[in-house]
């Protein structure tokens, strides 16, 4: 198959999913998968091809969330407006936060990401007068009972995510990002302003994740602090993705985003096993680093030479 | 006398207590190849850093173009027209060859297909475009030396900073080396050297300065270096120690 007619061929095997007759918890299932797959391709552009890598992503979906969450909560305005309105949200605050952690590099810049997400959840559970403290926000009337509606514009989102990243990193910007990633005083010397690029990676990163929040909001109508601030849940799971699923790939994130929400339902349907799928991902993720450390798109050569060897 | 392009004036650069570069001035005329010398240590690649932005330094002054450069950004510098390679090569590993120098490319072409034509033609230019598929990590270090070259003729600069291009080359490397430097200078590009291999030295530049101890010990044509007791004590002095 030619290699642009892939994603459209996946694009409408998707659009044509909810017409197979799934259960709404299938529906549900497609839609976080979705939802994953969007912020795993966000954090990727920041952190696969600029090699930013943030432990902080949770703060940019928490921030696009409660945006919309405030809107509902404090404007009763529709919580829907929260999408757009989350990008400007998002962009400044990520844009003022990119100023401070920028200037960071490695392992100082993964730690700032890190606490500047912990800062949020805990400023957000305390502004009680603002944010509704930790009784967080709920939404008291739902837009549509069905899930196909949700389904749709999620994808929608998705798919745009999946062409800007796509379009980015073939340009001189993607070009850019990649030799951040490899060097950035090679880059620099080579007439790149490295803070500017960084900055422009954080910002497209943060406004695609809040958009994911505001997305979250409105679909499952309660958001608190410490769930759409969550270190473990949200920043941590992110990168899970991504690694999973092949760091600075096209399609990575869809298949680390796929693989992590079956495994998280699969293994939450077990008695006994309950909230332990944390540690089954990690384990996975041990494993992953240990032998695919491209991941599963990024070492799908190795996966197929394993598989046609063992069928020899 | 043609006219001047960059000019040091009283550089000094210190780390913590150690003077790396001691009152350094000398000045580089437009297409000219000038080298800088001096035994290991002696603050040559400083010198570099502090020319193309990566040190301020900590006194004195840079011009280039006529244009006092002290403490701005190397992309700023590089943008003006200067370019520079890396002793401690530093390739975009898991980039291409043909994408590390698309990537320099950009700095002067609107679009991608204008970048990847410039690309293409540095790199026919300096005898890697056969090996334009390989990721950068995998190249021996010949070519990657090499590679650092035609990155940033990729920029295309009108000053050219090259730190020991040259060394751990064996012969027939080390002549191709010499033969693209003649052509960048034919097509009118200003070198500013540095390198160990005093035949090279001698072969090519048009002027020398010397350093030792961070400090200019001597200035002037091949010859006049070649004849100069101070270059020639700092040199043997090297010598006695190894
Ligand atoms: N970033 C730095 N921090 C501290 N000291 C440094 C730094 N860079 C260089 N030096 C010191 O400054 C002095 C000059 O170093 P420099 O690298 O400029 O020498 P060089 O002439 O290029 O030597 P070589 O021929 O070995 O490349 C050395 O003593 C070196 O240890
Ligand atoms: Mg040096």
């Amino acid at each position: 198959m030619k290699k642009p007619l892939i994603p459209l061929a996946v694009l409408a095997v998707l659009a044509v999913l909810p017409f197979s007759g799934l259960s709404t918890y299938m529906m549900h299932i497609l839609i976080l998968v979705l939802m994953w797959t969007t912020i795993g391709m966000s954090w990727n552009l920041l952190g696969g091809y600029c090699g930013q890598v943030s432990f902080g992503h949770a703060a940019y979906f928490g921030v696009g969330a409660y945006t919309a969450g405030l809107l509902y909560f404090k404007l009763q305005a529709s919580a829907w407006w929260g999408i757009p309105l989350s990008v400007a949200v998002v962009s400044v605050f990520a844009f003022v936060l990119g100023y401070i952690v920028l200037k960071l590099r490695g392992p100082f810049f993964a730690l700032a990401t890190l606490a500047s997400g912990e800062v949020l959840r805990i400023t957000t559970e305390n502004w009680n007068g603002f944010t509704n403290g930790t009784l967080g926000i709920l939404i008291q009337e739902r837009t549509w009972v069905a899930k196909t509606q949700y389904y749709y514009i999620i994808l929608a989102i998705t798919a745009f995510t999946f062409l800007l990243v796509r379009r980015l990193v073939a340009s001189k910007w993607g070009y850019y990002f990649v030799a951040v990633r490899e060097d950035q005083d090679a880059a620099e010397s080579l007439g790149i302003d490295t803070t500017k690029y960084k900055t422009i990676a954080l910002v497209v990163s943060a406004a695609l994740t809040g958009i994911c929040g505001a997305f979250y909001t409105n679909y499952m109508g309660f958001i608190d602090p410490h769930i759409v601030f969550a270190l473990h849940d949200i920043s941590i799971i992110t990168i899970m993705i991504v690694m999973v699923g092949g760091v600075a790939t096209q399609w990575g994130p869809l298949v680390g985003a796929g693989i992590m929400v079956l495994l998280a339902e699969w293994i939450r349907s077990i008695p006994g096993l309950g909230a332990s799928h944390q540690a089954f991902f990690g384990v996975l993720l041990v494993l992953i680093i240990l032998f695919l450390p491209n991941g599963i798109v990024g070492d799908f050569r190795k996966i197929t030479r394993l598989f046609g060897r063992a069928r020899a | 006398m043609s006219e001047s392009l960059l000019q040091v004036k009283n550089a000094y650069k210190f780390f913590g207590g150690l003077a790396a570069v001691t009152d350094v001035s000398f000045e580089i005329r437009k297409g000219e190849i000038l080298a800088l010398i001096g035994p290991n240590g002696a603050g040559k690649t400083t010198v570099f850093n502090v020319v193309n932005g990566f040190y301020k330094p900590s006194r004195g002054e840079v011009w280039f173009k006529g244009r006092n450069i002290s403490g701005l950004k190397p992309h700023k510098i590089c943008r003006m027209g200067m370019a520079r390679t890396f002793q401690v090569v530093k390739p975009l590993q898991r980039m291409s060859v043909l994408d590390n120098v698309v990537a320099s490319a950009f700095l002067r072409a609107e679009s991608r297909e204008k970048a990847v034509e410039i690309a293409e033609e540095t790199l026919k230019f300096t005898g890697l475009y056969e090996d334009r598929d390989v990721i950068s990590k995998g190249l021996p270090l010949g070519k990657r030396k090499r590679l650092e070259i035609a990155r940033a003729l990729a920029t295309q600069p009108e000053l050219l900073l090259l730190d020991e291009s040259f060394a751990g080359l064996n012969p027939a490397e080390l002549d191709e080396s010499i033969g693209i430097i003649r052509r960048i200078k034919e097509r009118g590009i200003t070198i500013f050297i540095i390198e160990h291999h005093m035949k090279v030295i001698m072969a090519i530049s048009d002027r020398i300065v010397v350093i030792n101890y961070g400090q200019k010990i001597a200035e002037g044509s091949p010859e006049e270096i070649q004849a100069n007791p101070a270059v020639v004590e700092a040199y043997l002095g090297e010598d006695h120690h190894a």
